[in-house]
This record gives C-alpha cells, structure tokens and sequence, in this order.
C-alpha cells in the first residue's frame, strides 16, 4: 500500500510538471500577449514604450528563462505581481478562492443531496410514473446550459419578486451568506445533480438485481435496510468517481455562472486574466486547479479502498 | 369682511407654505452613496495612461483639471469651459501663450498642498519631458504643439505655444487631462490615485469593485452632495441592467445600453429617466489604399457609394443614430457638416438606387461586374459593435460585385493586424475625446500619425489642418473644416458610416446628472449629483 502510494505521489508530480509545461506554451501560443492589449486598448503603439513595458513585465526575456522564473517562483510561494492590477498575484487570487470554493461545495453538496436520493428512488420504483418524471427532470438537467438556468432565474426573480438574488459581498447572517451561494449553486448544481442521479439511478438497478439482495431480503431486511444499507453502498462507486469528476468539470459551469450572478470567484477571474494575458495570474492559477483536480482523483482513488474492501492496492 | 381677510391671509400662507415645499423638494440634499454598475474592468486607474471611457467613468471623481466643461451642460463648446484647478485663463504673446492663474489652499488627497510645480509636472510627462515617465501615453499627440510649461511662482503657469492652438482650451477640459500630483509617482497613480477633486479613492478591486468616498476637503464649498460612489463591475449586459430594473442600482453605467435594450429596460423600470445621446463614436470603413484592389480610387468609391447608411441605421439602432462626415452631425456636434453639403457628397444623397447605378459604372471601369466579382476580407474586431455593422456591410458590397468574407479578429490582434496593414477592408469605430477637430484631423488623417491607419497623406489637406487649428475666428475656422471634412469624404480617406447613440438610465431619485451630447470621456465629475431619498 506504502509503495503504492508512493507511486501514485510520484506521477501525480510528473503530471503536474507536465501540466506545468503546457500551460506556459499554450498562453504563448495565443496570440498576443499583455502589451500587445494594452497597446491595442489605447489604440496606438510607440515602439520605445512598448519595448520598455516589455521589459519590466520580464517579456524580452526567452522563453525558458520566462518558465523556469516562473516554475522556480511557484515552488518557492512567489507568484509575482499580476501585469493588469500590479500587486501581488497571491493576494488577487486567495481572496478568490473561498468564494468559489463555496460555490462549488454548495454545488457538489447540491448535486449529492438531490442526485442520490432521487437516483435510489428512480432505481427502486423502477418504471413508475414517478421513475418517468424523474427522468424526465434528470434528462433536463442535462440539456439546460447553467448560464440559461441562470439567467432565466435571474429575470424571473425580477419580474415575479422584484428582486435579484446576486451576489451579496457583506451578507450580515448565515440565512444572507447561504442565500447568496445557494441560488447559483443550485443553477450551477442542478446538471450535476442530474448526471449523478443517472449514474446513480442505472448503477443501484444493476447491484438490485445482485444475489445477495435477493439474500437479504429473503432474511426479512426491511426495504430502507435493503436499498440504503447493502446496495447503496455496493452502487457508489460509480457516483463517487462521477462526482470526482464533476468537481474538475464544475470550474468550466462556474466561470459561466459566476459572471451572470457577477460573483467574484476565481473562475470569472480567471477568464478576464486570460483575456488580458495576465500571465502571473493565468499560469498560478491554473497550476493551482491542476494540483486540487490531481490530488481530488488521488483522493477518490484512495477512497475506493475506503468503501470497498474488496479494493486492496498491494505492491 | 372679516372672512375675505381670513381667507386672503390663509391663501397667503397656504401658497408661501406650498412654495417653500417646492423650493426645498428642488434643493439638493446631502448624503447616500450613489450605486452603480461598471461595463469591465478597467486595467488600471490612471487616467492618463487609458485610453477608454471605462477608465474616466469611475475616476474622473477623483481629480480636478484646469478647466473642465461644465457638467451641468450635455453640449461641450468653447463657451462651456469654466475653471476648475485655474481661477482664471488669458491667451497672450499673439496667442501663444496660455497663461492660468492657479486657484490657492487647494490639498491633495494626501494633505499636501497643489501648486503649479504639479501642473508642470503633469504636462511635462504627458510631452515626455520629465525622467518619470507613464507606461503609455496615448495622448502625447494633444500636446505637439506645446513647446514647454513655465511658472510664476506657486500659483500660475504658462503654457508656451509653437504656433496659435485655440482647441488646446479644448483639450485642457477634456475628462482626459486630470492634473497628477509630482510626489506621486505613475506606477501608484495606477493603483491608488491621488487627486484634488470632489470624491477620494478607497479601493479598487479588479473584477469586483471601486469604491470612492466624499472629499471633506474638497476646495468648492458645499460639494460634492454624495458621501461616496460605489460601482459594481458586472461585464454582463444582461445581468447589470436586470439589477438595474430590481433597484440594486441607482444608475446605468454611461451611454451603455443599446436602443433595443433600452426599450426593455424602460418597459421593465417604467419610472426610469432615460435618455439617448451621441457617444461621438463613429462607425467607419478602413480601407488599405496602398495595396491591390483598394490603392484604386474608382473601387474606393465605389464602394463609398454603395453604402445605405439608413439602412444601418435603421437595422442597429431603430433610427435612432446619426449619419454624417468625420465631425459629429448637428445639432449635438459642433463641427459637422450642414445637411445639404453632407449629402452634395457622392454617396450621401438620398438616392441609395441612384448611387449604386454609379458604383456599378465604376466597377465595370475597374474590370469587375455580374461575371467577376472581387473578392474581398472585412477585417473586424471581434466585439458586437463591430461584427453587427460588418455584417451589414458585406451585404450591401454584394450590390457592386463585391464577395465579402468576415474575418473576426481577436482584440490583442485587431490593432497591430491594421497598424501593420494586413488588411485589405475593415470596420472601425474610431472615438473622439474632445469634439474639436484637432483632436480627430491630426490623429486619423496626419500623414505619419500611428493611428492613421490608412495610410490616408495629402499634404495640400495637412496644410489645410494646420490653417483650421491656428485660427481664432470660430466662423471662419468652422468653414474651414467643413472644407477639409468634405474633402476627407470625397477622397475616401476612410467613410464614415454612422455615428453612434446610446442610452443611459437613472432612478428618478437620482438627480444632477447630465449626459454629455457630444462625448463620452468628459462628464463624470459627478461633484453635482444628489439624491433625493
């Protein structure tokens, strides 16, 4: 297990100096980079200040000078200073993160508490009319874009309340705090819940119809026993993984949310720095994503052994 | 009788009574924090080192210039500059010589006292004369004609011309050309500006938020009326005029809501003012002359003469835009040219029919007709002001023989892409600052000039430029550029399609507020603004 968990470490440092490297090419690639757009916003080019502002950004330098300078900062804590707002790329971005993380942990909780239930629902009164609207509602959760979700949330809380649920930067009470998250969470949550309601939904069908649950009931196990206690727990796996992975593919769903509720997140962020082709942000921020979506799929891979015993890594 | 005198002297008190409520419904009250959205954010806070209104909106607050046009006025014009940071201005030495009379006791935010060593100061780095330096300086041009600043004493200051410029009046006023502290340097002014004016700096929070917060100090007693500002970035149109309509929002960022849009708003926020104004923003054709097809005149007009402006008009803004030559149309702008001589020029009259039969000859002239097109890329930004009307454009090229690909540019790449000519046709919005022809002859026509994006040079035009710029007669000068202007139009130097309005939206609580008619950099001071809550 110890060897094991030392290989999972190691690569998961080789993936991310490899994550590392295609991040810096891919913001080169772009065309264009920040004094090209500031130059482009003011509408003239002064060849002397461009080639000055090119070298105070660090951007006359070669390319491998530029990475390892920046690959060297990222190890030692130092994220330098963003080219757009001029202060220190840490504290753009930190303030950041809670307000998304929340966000997204509002969303995920969202998505597990409504996605599992209503799959084990699904799954038991299979081919009712209440299986049928269920579907029906997962099936809409996936084919609803969230920024359409929320926009349509927005307008309709306008036109019925005469308000607008957006985002509240000083909520006073818990009740205000949830009440910011909670409505684009559940815009954001709502297709997540539905994939996982799906996968929850197909995966109890499949170990219902498992031997030992037939056993189990034939032993007088009551139906709550039968569903939550011995398939349930055989059906996660699955889910678990789904959610695993929805938690990587949530950032792409919040960027789009966060800029209709206008809540300043880290993913909204991270769009307008790469508009501007704020490098310090972009490449920090992204190499920050990368290492929580490598170590989340580290973490549920570990969890697998966790839940099911039958899962030991050996050497 | 007794009762005739009763019920005179209750009429008397009842009216006084009634009078003075009105008088103090209409009195500006103090306080509230007046709440606004912002389009984007903008990339910093120095407004000397932008060259976008998002800049000016939130911080134009913040500082003071030497004269300003007066707020309280929508139309710019020589006779709408007041003083400001100056007391007081005279023309001297055959007018080469501004000299302004620098007004006393005046503090920065910081506490420490204004005086003219900070105007110099200022206008030395906007020339490029001083060892600090700004990372841009879009506005260097403005000031070709100032050969250097001095002082006398603390508190005047004298503005050494090489040539008469009246418009420098002009430029002085522009919501553009804040005066800066010396003790501060640029790279702060960027981050945390200190100014002299009527609303401090308390943060600015890229993507977020900036706040300002009343000046205590501030010089003119009495302003300004509110305790703060406090604009909430929201890059969504959607969601920023959706917040407007739910009253999280006393006001609309300026001249930001599309006709379409502003009928939504309206229908939704029935009791909002609204109004609609030139943004002195134009919607034009660059055309690279100095390459195949376009370096033949007959094709530039031709296509000059294709062009169905109404119909553009009619299509982006419900009628609701203006059509004319460089200068902004009458009657917001001051400079355009009369109706009848706009549509004496080729392609301007009213018979869009008429012009095509004659762009059709001339096409056939060029070797191009039913059986040979031409074909051409329109080269625009990829934003929607630009796409929409380009879109339009390659239509109505379709109408002389001319097969228009869109080629939507990236805007890291649109202005190198036309700086270096790779383009054959292109849509541009080009804006003007100032409404005054210096401003936009020198910039978009000059010969050499970075933003000539044409490569337009003639120099009989350049002479014409500098004759209309040096004269003090405002009849005379106004012939003059309607000479040039018509001329410019005639050459295809680059058509002008449209000029643009937009909308602006307030609660009727908010009051003060004043939309410039003819520019979008120079009302934001906001020292007038009250609320009447």
């Amino acid at each position: 297990m110890f060897a094991y968990l030392v290989r999972r470490l190691f690569l998961m440092l080789v993936t991310l100096f490899g994550i590392s490297i295609v991040i810096f090419c891919l913001l080169r690639i772009v065309p264009g980079n920040i004094v090209d757009i500031l130059f482009a916003a003011a509408g003239y080019v002064d060849p002397a200040d461009k080639a000055n502002l090119e070298k105070e950004l660090g951007l006359d330098q070669p390319l491998v000078v530029q990475y390892l300078h920046w690959i060297g900062g990222f190890l030692r804590g130092d994220f330098g200073y963003s080219y757009v707002s001029e202060k220190q790329a840490l504290q753009e971005i930190l303030p950041r993160i809670p307000i998304t993380a929340r966000l997204a942990g509002l969303a995920l909780l969202f998505s597990a508490s409504i996605g599992i239930p209503l799959g084990v629902i699904s799954a038991v009164k299979q081919g009712t009319r209440l299986d049928y609207a269920l579907r029906v509602v997962s099936l809409s959760g996936l084919s609803l874009p969230s920024f359409w979700l929320g926009l349509l949330i927005l307008t309709a809380s306008v036109a019925m309340f005469g308000q607008m649920p957006i985002f509240n930067p000083n909520p006073q009470t818990y009740l205000e705090a949830f009440a910011t998250y909670a409505v684009p969470a559940a815009a954001v949550g709502f297709r997540s819940a539905a994939l996982t309601m799906r996968i929850t939904r197909s995966s109890m069908l499949e170990v219902l119809r498992q031997d030992y649950i037939r056993t189990a009931r034939a032993k007088g196990a009551s139906d709550a026993a039968v569903n939550y206690q011995h398939a349930l727990k055989n059906a996660i796996l699955p889910v678990i993984t789904v959610i695993g992975i929805e938690a990587a593919f949530l950032i792409g769903g919040l960027i789009v949310t966060e800029t209709v509720f206008n809540i300043p997140g880290v993913a909204r962020f991270l769009v307008e720095a790469i508009r501007w082709r704020d490098y310090p942000i972009v490449q920090n921020l992204v190499m920050l994503i990368a290492v929580v979506v490598v170590s989340a799929n580290f973490i549920v891979d570990m969890l697998y052994a966790v839940f099911d015993p039958r899962i030991r890594y050996t050497d | 009788m007794r009762s005739v005198w009763a019920l005179a002297a209750t009429a008397v008190v009842l009216s006084l009574l009634a009078f003075s409520t009105i008088t103090l419904a209409g009195e500006p009250k103090q306080g509230g924090i007046l709440r606004m959205y912002h389009r984007d954010s903008p990339g910093n806070a120095s407004i000397h080192e932008g060259a976008t209104y998002s800049i000016n909106v939130p911080f134009m607050p913040v500082f003071n210039n030497l004269v300003i046009y007066k707020q309280d006025v929508a139309q710019n014009s020589m006779d709408t500059i007041v003083p400001e940071l100056a007391e007081s201005w005279a023309w001297v030495n055959d007018n080469k010589t501004l000299t302004f009379k620098l007004r006393q006791g005046v503090k920065w935010h910081d506490g420490k006292p204004f005086t003219a060593a900070d105007v110099k100061c200022t206008f030395d780095m906007l020339m490029g004369k001083s060892q600090q330096k700004f990372r841009q300086n879009p506005r260097k041009t403005w000031y070709e004609q100032v050969s250097d600043l001095t002082t006398n004493g603390d508190f005047e200051v004298s503005f050494n011309l090489k040539r008469p410029q009246p418009s420098l009046l002009a430029l002085l006023a522009s919501g553009y050309t804040p005066v800066y502290p010396c003790h501060v340097s640029p790279g702060d002014m960027r981050t945390h500006p200190i100014g002299t004016g009527p609303f401090r700096f308390v943060e600015f929070k890229a993507n977020e938020s900036i706040k300002l917060v009343r000046n205590p100090d501030y010089w003119h007693k009495g302003r300004p009326y509110l305790d703060g500002i406090e604009f909430t970035i929201i890059p969504n149109r959607s969601t920023a005029i959706l917040a407007f309509v739910a009253g999280k929002f006393d006001m609309t960022f300026p001249t930001h809501i599309t006709i379409p849009l502003l009928k939504d708003a309206k229908s939704q926020s029935p009791n909002a003012v609204c109004t609609v104004e030139p943004t002195n923003v134009s919607t034009n054709i660059i055309v690279n002359s100095s390459a195949p097809p376009f370096d033949n005149i007959d094709i530039r007009r031709a296509m000059a003469m294709t062009l169905d402006r109404k119909a553009f008009v009619s299509i982006l803004f419900e009628g609701q835009a203006d059509i004319g030559g460089t200068m902004l149309p009458p009657p917001q702008g001051l400079w355009g040219m009369p109706k009848d001589m706009l549509q004496s020029i080729p392609g301007y009259g009213p018979d869009v029919n008429a012009n095509r039969e004659e762009a059709r000859k001339l096409m056939q002239k060029a070797g191009y007709g039913p059986d040979k097109h031409l074909a051409v890329k329109v080269s625009t930004r990829n934003l929607a002001e630009y796409r929409d009307p380009a879109v339009i454009l390659i239509d109505q090229l379709k109408s002389i023989y001319i097969d228009g690909e869109l080629d939507v540019v990236e805007t890291a790449n649109w202005f190198p892409k036309i700086a270096r000519k790779d383009y054959m046709l292109g849509l541009n919005l080009t804006g003007s600052a100032v409404d005054d022809p210096d401003q936009s002859f020198y910039e978009n026509y000059s010969c050499g000039s970075e933003r000539n994006y044409t490569n337009y040079c003639n120099k009989e035009i350049e002479k014409l430029f500098d004759a209309q710029s040096q004269e003090t007669d405002l009849n005379k000068r106004k012939k003059l550029v309607w000479d040039i202007d018509k001329k410019l139009q005639e050459d295809v130097a680059r058509p002008i399609i449209f000029h643009a309005r937009a909308g602006t939206c307030w609660h009727p609580y908010v009051k003060g507020v004043t939309v410039m008619s003819n520019s979008s950099y120079n009302g934001y001071r906001y020292e007038d603004v009250w609320m009447d809550k």
